[in-house]
């Protein structure tokens, strides 16, 4: 069964104003659980209104969305247990970060839950552990740690709410590549170890190639594909016309193939690149070092 | 080539603010750095986080002052207080998150808000603001409100605001961080056209291996040193280097990092896509034959 369905999702901005604004159209989607999927759209392109929406911070104007099974906003008391089902990160977590100590601010979450002091140390650790913050660092302030751990820390507080889907919002932006790197391995670390739902945002499909399972591509208020990442890797140039970047190491493939080179269609990562091309060149007769 | 920036070997460290802490060891964040930007210069800094490079930034414009050496700007000293107008009149900077930067409710005030500082004459702060918003494609809103417009336009008002000073140099510290694609490549082309063609020196601090790729030399700052210092093709060479640092190298030079490694003959010091394409081309054809 999908973990997230919408039907027919709507939401209109300022509605009734002359700055009326219809944010998203129409949306018909079913994730299956399990699953960890890149969400990529240029600003604007309603993806932020769309994710704000699973877990019921917005309303939508017409349509319905269905959390395992369940339509979210049938009655208050389903809305408010959809809040704990659905976890979000926001962009820049660490500037909601508040408690005196970095284990006080992973704890929040699960405390408001009503969780037992016992489970929520169990759980306060292990997230910890999770997203390397050191049991020296849980005592710390948060505010003594660097933007990159802040960072760790703000996640690993919704991470502690054990989401059935964590959704992230731009995780990665403003960090260093080893930054980002580690945000991403942590990320797929947690999608692995409590095999839950991940929704991830980006406008980098480069760091979205490197852990989703599909892609969900939005434009212009609506959906264009929802799909595993070499099939949306495969639509490179559409996807560059709606204003995202693609890899690098993307197009030039794509430029090899229109010269007549195809070497393969689904390039989105070095290493995969170089072993698509050295076996190319093998069969091409080129000779390589063992 | 004239200098617009000497930085003789400069130290720094930030004073430690926790009293608890008194004895807590002092953390050298600038360990002896001399770099020397030629006017006209673009130059890219890259460098993981704390590795120093905001830190030199912001001695370029004194906002920050030597523990030990010297930086000269326009061969001012700029540890001399009495000249810090000078200074910052000479050097501009722009920052990371264009919400911080912007004080007006109306664009072009925003533009004028130094000018006004500086006591610049009102004809001529008229067509300097005007100058300065046609400079960075920010002319027809003039008259919005900074909160309308999207990252990318906020970010080259703050530039158009620099710009207006009429600086010789800017230092730009991390513009495109917080910016999406298109964002990014709006303010990447207004950075190179003050360059080509006002001949402004541009030093960019930068996540982005493809942003620094298009300067015309990159310094690469590890633990307050810097380690590397050339045209991107050398730099990027040092693909190992880069990665222990914890930097990147454009997918390409990669790729053909890659191939080296697997005994085939292809330049190292490939940087663009069309080089890339290129010089692969040419192994194929050159096997069959």
């Amino acid at each position: 069964m999908a973990i997230i369905k919408t039907e027919d999702l709507t939401y209109v901005y300022s509605a009734g104003t002359p700055f009326e604004k219809k944010a998203i159209d129409s949306l018909n989607i079913e994730i299956e659980e399990g699953e960890l999927v890149g969400i990529i759209g240029h600003t604007g392109s309603g993806k932020s209104t769309f994710i704000q929406h699973l877990n019921g911070l917005l309303k939508p104007t017409s349509g319905k969305i269905y959390i395992d099974g369940t339509d979210i906003w049938q009655d208050k008391q389903t809305t408010l247990e959809t809040r704990f089902k659905v976890g979000l990160v926001f962009q820049y977590p660490e500037y909601q970060i508040f408690e005196e100590t970095v284990y006080k601010d992973i704890a929040f979450g699960p405390k408001n839950m009503g969780l037992s002091d016992e489970e929520i140390d169990k759980r306060v650790r292990e997230t910890a552990k999770l997203v390397e913050i050191s049991d020296e660092q849980l005592e710390k302030s948060p505010f003594e740690l660097s933007g990159g751990q802040k960072r760790r820390v703000a996640i690993a507080g919704v991470m502690a709410m054990r989401p059935k889907v964590l959704i992230l919002d731009e995780p990665c932006a403003g960090l260093d590549p080893k930054g980002r790197d580690r945000i991403l391995d942590r990320i797929r670390e947690y999608h692995k170890e409590y095999n839950s739902t991940v929704l991830l945002v980006s406008h980098s499909m480069e760091d979205v190639a490197k852990i989703a399972t599909k892609i969900l591509v939005m434009n212009n208020s609506s959906i264009v594909c929802y799909d595993e990442p070499p099939k949306v890797f495969g639509m490179a140039d559409e996807i560059a016309k709606m204003g995202l970047d693609i890899p690098q190491i993307t197009k030039v493939f794509n430029a090899l193939k229109e010269k007549g080179y195809h070497i393969a269609d689904d390039v989105y990562t070095v290493p995969y690149a170089l072993k698509k091309l050295l076996s190319y060149l093998d069969e091409k007769g080129v000779k390589l070092d063992a | 080539m004239e200098k617009i920036i000497e930085a003789k070997d400069v130290w720094f460290h930030y004073q430690n603010e926790d009293f608890e802490e008194e004895n807590a060891p002092i953390k050298q964040v600038l360990k002896g750095i001399s770099l020397d930007i030629k006017r006209g210069e673009f130059v890219a800094v890259l460098g993981h986080n704390g590795s120093g490079k905001s830190t030199i930034a912001k001695h370029f414009n004194a906002i920050l002052t030597a523990d030990k050496g010297k930086i000269l700007v326009d061969g001012i000293d700029a540890s001399d207080d009495e000249k810090l107008f000078d200074i910052r009149q000479r050097v501009g900077m722009v920052f990371q998150n264009p919400d911080n930067q912007i004080v007006a409710t109306i664009v072009e005030e925003d533009v004028a808000f130094a000018l006004e500082n500086l006591g610049v004459d009102p004809l001529e702060m008229r067509e300097r603001v005007d100058n300065a918003l046609k400079d960075v494609g920010m002319y027809k809103y003039r008259e919005h409100a900074p909160h309308q417009l999207s990252g990318g336009q906020k970010q080259r008002v703050a530039i158009a605001g620099i710009i207006a000073m009429c600086p010789d140099c800017i230092v730009l510290d991390e513009p495109t961080a917080m910016l999406d694609p298109i964002g990014r490549k709006e303010v990447m082309k207004t950075i190179k056209k003050l360059n080509r063609e006002h001949g402004v020196t541009i030093i960019l601090i930068t996540h982005y291996m493809d942003e620094a790729a298009k300067a015309d030399r990159i310094v690469v700052m590890d633990s307050g040193k810097t380690i590397l210092d050339g045209t991107p093709k050398e730099v990027f060479k040092n693909v190992e280097l880069l990665k222990s640092v914890g930097l990147d190298v454009p997918q390409v030079t990669e790729l053909a990092f890659g191939l080296r490694n697997n005994g085939i003959d292809i330049p190292d010091d490939i940087i663009t896509e069309e080089e890339c394409i290129e010089e692969i081309i040419k192994i194929i054809e050159k096997a069959g034959k």
